[in-house]
């Protein structure tokens, strides 16, 4: 999985601009499904027929990136952020447009660091006037954060872990399924979860699935002066019992338990304190859906460098292979 | 339904444990109060406890009212199991962590098991300490046991509840005790229901217990998506009186429920809840609310196409502590006055809610 | 025009009536179909050219206000603001009170009467209240009744060059547009909704949108100009004189970049001029809209706007003009 998920982690889709990892996710996807099909928002969906109720498996692809609000008469681009990233990473960062323009970011001159915030940000792609700067970028257009993959022993380093690391779990369940199914099963690539669970809401709503279950990364207690949270990385996958968005079906949630136990995968209970995953969004569609999560432990969430465990992502295969594959109760 | 039944009600239902998420044993009781009144009872796939009263409407299709009431309660859950067998959590619902020091919880872990909240003794501690702010993080909950005991009971996301007896008061016919918010709306819903039973009503009634509203209103709404009711009246608790607070922050003790009026809230629906009042002369208090309710009721006025909403509240005080406290002759009032407005309703006052 | 009758109705979250009456009015006679729904949405259908894309404009008819929440024994009436207002602006203005108008004044302490670290203090709501001139509770409660919706009593006035001045622009500007849109002749086919309760998070525009299930939408917007002294042009957000300002994202919608390149689109092809809006704060109808059954492709084009969310705005008649040509534009490239 690992090629796989470096393709994953240095493609290009921030919130509201999934096209170029949406392609990429549909080619890898379409000869192990029955169909792919997309919608108004741009979500991919990749649907193995089977009996009902429908399993829907949702890991969004959507990333952390900034928006142009403005460019100036010598070139230099202002910048709003899109999803949760802290104005100070950037600094020194580079981020890298849909056309694979990259530019380096900077700020104004401040007296104190404290004073950093978005207003004194600004883009510099090279360009000595707002007509050049214009040619390659315009106001509305979306960066992601610049940043190579890379393997540290046991563990994955790049940006974007959130969540493409869990698009690459998707894709490899896919891959494995068996011919026959106890249920349909649709993998659901979301978008825009990170500015507020919105693709999805529609998703959902689309699939009216029996059941949902969101694959995505969640925070970690196992570093210097962490704050308190009972997961570690390489310990193996988290099912989450609480977070913002959500409290776990206890059927699910007892359920995903049984399944880890009975296949000897080793797991961790999550409960985090702020956040929330697309779970959060499908449990209360419509007449609501019994829902959970498998979750990622990754260090640096919504940084250029999220780290998540080689062995953790395996197992987090193996356990959604088998939820998907087994009969529910 | 008289007083006195009331009170036995609601004292079983503010015992009973049913902290957001894990609402199973309240919903029993609950289920268990109205079965008698109702058509059938039956839960939702989100969970919410829907109690159904057939109407005597023979026109085709029948209209219904929904009448909710959020049933979950405030609480916390284990977070880590330390070295020495503490509990370490964090809340569910908006808990404020100065009021549990000292305070007594039940920890839902492989066994009900009893715990408290520590606090150290004020001689151990300087003045300074007992000054600052105190947070969640630094609380624990003691269960007697070691790490090994404990982790052989108690895993990471096992639920909290508080743990407090409900408490008759001598004076005044108030009840004190936990979860009154929102435990009493569910016990209005079942005065209702008995004022219901065998009296005639065109409408079909839902008396609706949801979850999760602590958490972010989540039972209603799937609960509104489900039912798609004609209207819905969310009955819930709002602030009693306390001394340099006035109206409309607070509400008198006694003096009746509060209709809610604003943007949330259907005109035409809370003009006849107050004529309802008035016309039996049931006391009522009004209670503006300029914006976000925090109640089912925000949820219900914009599910699908729109639902026609109002509120009725009872006034309490010490929201989201172990000792809130109400008056009971404010609750019956609730109960009968939903009772007496689903009685008058019929198709062309529904069928005139729609469009305004 | 019908911004200037619009603008002059009181029309406060949860209390839209009188615009919701003036613009079926409008609409009486017009080959379109109007219907409203249980929170007050009127929803409006024009058949014509590209009627068939299912494309819909939504502008929001409430404005923000105030709500009387009590009655003091002086006579005096406390209030709550309803949506977002800067308290700052609230005190010596006129406004109208309930729904027969019943004329009243913010009034505060007066300064005489102040210490200083008082006066050195802008007002806080809770300081200040609505007179109406009653003696007593008894007196005020004849003419007032606790709920009752408060609304600015500004009268819309031309001013400078080609500007215009008056209340509620948020969003009356937008009803206006989509109004000239479903009243001309052989103009393109849309649904409209002309929405309640925009200003306390976007609730009439989500059963709205749930009722017509487009497949694209539009809002129309006032949306806050800050071309005043001292502010960089970048964080201006809008400027009055340059066009319609077209988002590109808020805080309730990233808009959809097959809608913003079709709106740059229209307006390049139709010379009409526009601009972007540089701030990627504030909330639309068009967010709640975009998440609607199973989503919904959205964007928004706004009317620029000086002092929004106060007693009385600014908008220069060219830009309106303009929003109309940019959204006609928009609607017949989809046709």
């Amino acid at each position: 999985m690992e090629s796989l998920i470096k393709d994953l982690s240095e493609a290009y889709g921030p919130s509201g601009e999934e096209t170029l990892v949406r392609t990429l996710l549909e080619d890898l996807i379409k000869e192990h499904v029955d169909r792919t099909f997309t919608d108004n928002l741009g979500n991919l969906f990749a649907l193995r027929e089977g009996p009902a109720p429908l399993l829907m498996v949702s890991a969004h692809m959507d990333e952390i990136g900034v928006i142009v609000t403005h460019i100036d008469e010598k070139g230099f681009i202002r910048l709003a952020p899109v999803g949760g990233l802290l104005p100070h990473l950037l600094v020194g960062q580079r981020l890298r447009f849909k056309d694979g323009t990259v530019g380096t970011v900077y700020h104004e001159k401040l007296k104190e660091i404290k004073e950093l915030d978005w207003s004194k940000l600004y883009l510099d792609i090279g360009a000595e006037s707002a007509a050049a700067a214009r040619k390659r970028v315009e106001v509305g257009d979306l960066a992601c954060l610049h940043q190579p993959f890379a393997v540290l022993g046991e563990r994955y380093l790049g940006k974007a872990m959130d969540d493409r690391a869990g698009c690459a779990i998707l894709l490899e369940v896919a891959r494995r399924l068996p011919p026959e199914l106890p249920r349909s099963v649709c993998f659901v690539f979301s978008v825009q979860e990170e500015v507020g669970l919105r693709g999805a809401i529609t998703a959902a709503y689309r699939l009216n699935p029996g059941y949902g279950l969101a694959v995505d990364v969640t925070r970690v207690g196992d570093t210097p002066e962490a704050p308190l949270m009972d997961i570690a990385l390489g310990k193996g996958p988290a099912i989450k019992v609480k977070d913002s968005s959500m409290i776990s079906h206890p059927r699910v949630r007892g359920f995903m338990i049984d399944t880890a136990v009975a296949a000897g995968i080793p797991y961790q209970l999550e409960v985090l304190e702020r956040g929330g995953t697309d779970a959060g969004a499908i449990h209360v569609s419509r007449e609501g859906v019994p829902s959970g999560t498998l979750s990622i432990p990754c260090r640096y969430v919504h940084t250029p460098s999220e780290m998540v465990d080689a062995g953790d992502v395996r197992h987090a295969a193996a356990l959604l292979e088998k939820l998907c594959a087994t009969p529910w109760p | 339904m008289d007083e006195k039944a009331l009170q036995e009600v609601l004292m079983e239902l503010s015992r009973t444990a049913g902290v957001s998420g894990q609402e199973g044993d309240a919903v029993a009781v609950a289920s268990r109060c109205l079965q008698p009144f109702v058509t059938k009872v039956e839960r939702d796939r989100f969970g919410n406890l829907i109690a159904f009263k057939q109407g005597e409407e023979t026109s085709d299709p029948p209209f219904s009212l929904v009448l909710a009431a959020h049933i979950d309660e405030i609480g916390a859950m284990v977070t880590k199991v330390d070295e020495s067998g503490f509990l370490r959590f964090t809340g569910i619902g908006g808990i404020d962590p100065r009021v549990l020091l000292g305070q007594a919880v039940e920890v839902h872990g492989r066994n009900r098991l009893k715990g408290v909240i520590g606090a150290l003794a004020p001689h151990l501690l300087t003045e300074k300490e007992r000054q600052k702010e105190l947070k969640m993080e630094e609380l624990y909950i003691d269960i007697g046991f070691d790490e090994a005991q404990a982790t052989e009971q108690v895993r990471v996301g096992d639920f909290v509840s508080l743990a407090q007896a409900p408490l008759a008061m001598q004076a005044g016919g108030c009840i004190s005790g936990k979860s009154l918010d929102n435990r009493a709306g569910v016990a209005a819903l079942i005065v209702c229901a008995a004022e219901l039973a065998g009296v005639r009503h065109r409408c079909n009634v839902y008396f609706t217990a949801t979850l999760q509203e602590e958490v972010g209103l989540r039972g209603a709404i799937t609960a509104a998506y489900g039912l798609v009711p004609d209207l819905a009246i969310a009955v819930d608790v709002t602030h009693g009186e306390w001394p340099g607070l006035s109206y409309p922050e607070v509400f008198e003790l006694g003096k009746g429920p509060a209709i809610g009026l604003g943007p949330n809230f259907h005109p035409a629906l809370t003009r006849s809840l107050e004529d309802s009042a008035r016309e039996n002369r049931f006391p009522y208090q009004v209670e503006p609310v300029p914006g976000v309710s925090g109640t089912d009721a925000w949820v219900f006025q914009v599910s699908r196409e729109g639902i026609p909403t109002a509120l009725l509240s009872v006034p309490l005080r010490y929201m989201h502590t172990p000792v809130e406290l109400l008056n009971l002759d404010d609750l019956l009032n609730a109960g009968r006055l939903l009772a007496v407005f689903a009685r008058r309703l019929d198709r062309p006052f529904v069928e005139g809610l729609k469009c305004i | 025009m019908y911004l200037e009758e619009l603008s002059n109705l009181p029309g406060v979250s949860g209390d839209e009536g009188k615009v919701r009456r003036a613009i079926i009015e409008l609409l009486n006679g017009q080959p379109v179909r109007v219907g409203s729904d249980s929170m007050g949405n009127v929803l409006v259908r024009k058949e014509g050219r590209g009627g068939s894309t299912r494309a819909m404009l939504a502008a929001h008819m409430d404005e923000v206000g105030l709500m009387v929440i009590s009655i003091e024994k002086n006579g005096l009436l406390k209030f709550k603001a309803v949506g977002g207002i800067d308290s700052r602006v609230l005190v010596a203005k006129t406004v109208r009170v309930g729904p027969d108008g019943i004329p009243g004044v913010i009034g505060g302490k007066a300064v005489h009467l102040q210490k200083e670290a008082e006066w050195k203090k802008p007002y806080e709501v809770e300081q200040l209240f609505i007179d109406i001139g009653a003696k007593n509770k008894e007196e005020a409660e004849k003419y007032v009744k606790i709920g009752a919706y408060v609304s600015f009593d500004t009268g819309f006035a031309a001013l400078g060059d080609g500007c215009c001045l008056g209340k509620a622009f948020d969003d009356r500007a937008g009803c206006a547009a989509i109004l000239e849109l479903l009243m001309e002749k052989d103009g393109p086919g849309f649904d409209a909704a002309f929405t309640v309760q925009e200003e306390v998070g976007a609730r009439g525009a989500r059963v709205a949108a749930y009722t017509l299930k487009p497949e694209r939408a539009l809002a129309l917007e006032g949306t806050a100009a800050a071309d005043t002294p001292g502010t960089a042009k970048e964080k201006s957000s809008t400027m009055l004189g340059c066009g319609p300002a077209v988002s590109i994202m808020d805080r309730s919608l990233i808009v959809n970049r097959e809608i913003l390149q079709q709106i740059i689109k229209a307006g390049e092809n139709a010379g009409v001029p526009f601009q972007f809006r540089r701030f990627t704060g504030g909330g639309t109808d068009a967010g709640a809209i975009a998440l609607s059954r199973e989503g919904v492709k959205a964007g928004v084009v706004a009317v620029p706007c000086r002092y929004i969310h106060s007693p009385l705005s600014i908008l220069k008649e060219s830009d309106y003009k303009q929003t109309v040509n940019l959204v006609r534009a928009w609607l017949e490239s989809l046709a």
